[in-house]
C-alpha cells in the first residue's frame, strides 16, 4: 500500500514539478501522524504545502509508526490556500500486533493562520486548529470504558523560526495547546464513563535546521490519563527530516509512545514521505 | 535503545556543532565576500527577479541602474561595512507597490538562490537573513 502511494506521489512529482509555491522551503513543515501541518505528532502554526499568500497548495502523505507491540498506518492529503487555511483529512489504522486486529480512525483537520509570520515578525505565528476525529472500530475502545466514538479537539498553536542560533543555524520552536478528550489521540475513544470533559494539554517541538533541506528535532506531547484499564503516557520523539525539494520531503524519527492499553515502554521508529504540489 | 540516550547523543552533536562553530571573527560584511561579493549579490538578485516572473512587474518602472547601487549600499552598511545607505526609507520606497507575501517570499527565495550560487556560508546566509526577515513589515502592503 505504502509502496504503491510511494510511486504514485513519484509519478504525480515527475509531470507537476513546476507548480510548486512560492514559500521557502521546509517552511511547511511535514505532516503529523492527524494530517495537520507540524511535526510528526506535533501540530504547528505553519500551513502545510508551500502555498504563500493568494496560492492554493497540496499535500499528500504516508506514515507508519512501529512500535514494541503496535503498528500505526496514516495515509492523508491536505489542501491549502492564502498561506491561511489549511483542509486535511487523515485515515489512521492501528494495528495491534500481538493481539490481532486493528483500529480505524478518521480525521478531518482544520487551521485558520491568525496572525504573525513565521520568518519575518517578531511576533510567532499562531494558529487556530480543530481536528474532528472519528472512530471506525468503536467495539474495543467502548469495551475498556470509552465514552465517545467521536471528538473534536481544538488548539492554538505557536510557531518562530529564530534566525542565527545554534552554530549559526536557525530553531523553530513551536508550542501548542489543546483542548481534547481523547483517549491516545482518539485510538481508544473519547471520555469515560465518568467524565466527559475537556482536558487541556500542551505539545512542543523544537528543530534545528542544518541547512535549507535538513533538519533534525525533538518533540514532546502531552495526554490525558482517563481510562481505568491501563494507564496512557505522554508521547515523545526525535525525528531527522530531509527536504528534498519543494515537491518531496521525507522524515525519519524515534518514538517514545509510553504504554499503551497495557503494553509497558512502547518504542519503535517512523518514518514517513509526504508529496507537495 | 532508550530514548534518553538517543536525546543525549543529540545533544552531545549539538554541542560539537556548537564548538566547532566559534564565530568567526571577520564581520558579516566580511563573510559575505565584501564590497566584490556584495556586487555580486546585487547583481545575482537582479537577475533572479529579472527571471521572476512572478515578482519582474514590481520593477518595471524602476531605475535599474540607481536601484542596483541603492541594494549594494543597504546590504554593506547592514553587514557591517564601511558604506551609508543613501536611499529612503523601506516605507516610502515600498510604498503604492502593495508588496505581497508571495512577493516577499519570492525575493527571500532568489535571494537564497544567489547566496547558495555563491557558496556563501549557512551561518552568513542567516545572519544576513535575521537582518532583512523583518523588514518585511515596512515593505509589505503598502
Amino acid at each position: 500500500m505504502i509502496l504503491r502511494l510511494i510511486l504514485l506521489l513519484g509519478c504525480l512529482l515527475t509531470s507537476m514539478a513546476s507548480l510548486a509555491g512560492s514559500k521557502i522551503i521546509a517552511t511547511g513543515g511535514a505532516s503529523t501522524i492527524e494530517g495537520s501541518a507540524g511535526g510528526g505528532i506535533v501540530p504547528w502554526a505553519v500551513i502545510n504545502g508551500y502555498g504563500s499568500s493568494g496560492e492554493w497548495a497540496a499535500t499528500a502523505f504516508a506514515t507508519q509508526v512501529g512500535v514494541d507491540d503496535f503498528t500505526l498506518n496514516v495515509l492523508g492529503a491536505s489542501i491549502s490556500y492564502d498561506n491561511n487555511w489549511e483542509w486535511s483529512l487523515a485515515r489512521q489504522t492501528f494495528k495491534l500486533d500481538n493481539l490481532g486486529g486493528e483500529l480505524r480512525q478518521d480525521i478531518f483537520g482544520l487551521k485558520y493562520h491568525i496572525a504573525g509570520e513565521l520568518l519575518y515578525t517578531a511576533l510567532p505565528q499562531f494558529s487556530l486548529g480543530l481536528q474532528y476525529k472519528k472512530h471506525r472500530d468503536f467495539a474495543l475502545p467502548s469495551a475498556v470504558g470509552a465514552r465517545d466514538d467521536t471528538g473534536l479537539d481544538l488548539y492554538l498553536a505557536a510557531s518562530k523560526m529564530l534566525f542565527d542560533q545554534v552554530a549559526g543555524r536557525n530553531v523553530l520552536l513551536n508550542a501548542t495547546l489543546r483542548a481534547t478528550k481523547a483517549n491516545q489521540t482518539g485510538l481508544l475513544g473519547f471520555g469515560n464513563a465518568d467524565n466527559n470533559d475537556y482536558q487541556l494539554v500542551f505539545e512542543g517541538s523544537a528543530v534545528l535546521l542544518l541547512n535549507y533541506n535538513l533538519a533534525l528535532g525533538v518533540e514532546f506531547k502531552q495526554k490525558p490519563n482517563q481510562l481505568a484499564f491501563a494507564n496512557e503516557q505522554h508521547w515523545r520523539d526525535i525525528f531527522a527530516a530531509w527536504f528534498i525539494n519543494k515537491q518531496l520531503s521525507l522524515v525519519a524519527g524515534y518514538a517514545d509512545l509510553g504504554s499503551i492499553a497495557g503494553f509497558n515502554s512502547q518504542q519503535g521508529y517512523y518514518v514517513s514521505i509526504e508529496g507537495a504540489w | 535503545m532508550q530514548l534518553t540516550t538517543l536525546f543525549a547523543t543529540a545533544l552531545f552533536f549539538l554541542a560539537l556543532l556548537s564548538g566547532c562553530s566559534q564565530r568567526p571573527e571577520s564581520s558579516l560584511y566580511q563573510q559575505l565576500g565584501g564590497e566584490d561579493g556584495i556586487a555580486s549579490i546585487t547583481d545575482g538578485l537582479l537577475r533572479e527577479i529579472e527571471q521572476d516572473q512572478r515578482i519582474v512587474h514590481h520593477f518595471a518602472d524602476t531605475d535599474i541602474e540607481r536601484f542596483r547601487k541603492l541594494l549594494a549600499e543597504q546590504l554593506c552598511e547592514l553587514s557591517g561595512g564601511p558604506c551609508r545607505y543613501s536611499g529612503g526609507t523601506m516605507q516610502q520606497s515600498h510604498t503604492g507597490f502593495n508588496i505581497s507575501l508571495a512577493d516577499y517570499d519570492a525575493l527571500v527565495d532568489g535571494l537564497i538562490k544567489v547566496m547558495q550560487q555563491q557558496k556563501i556560508s549557512i551561518s552568513a546566509q542567516n545572519q544576513l537573513l535575521a537582518l532583512l526577515a523583518p523588514m518585511y513589515k515596512d515593505i509589505s502592503y503598502r
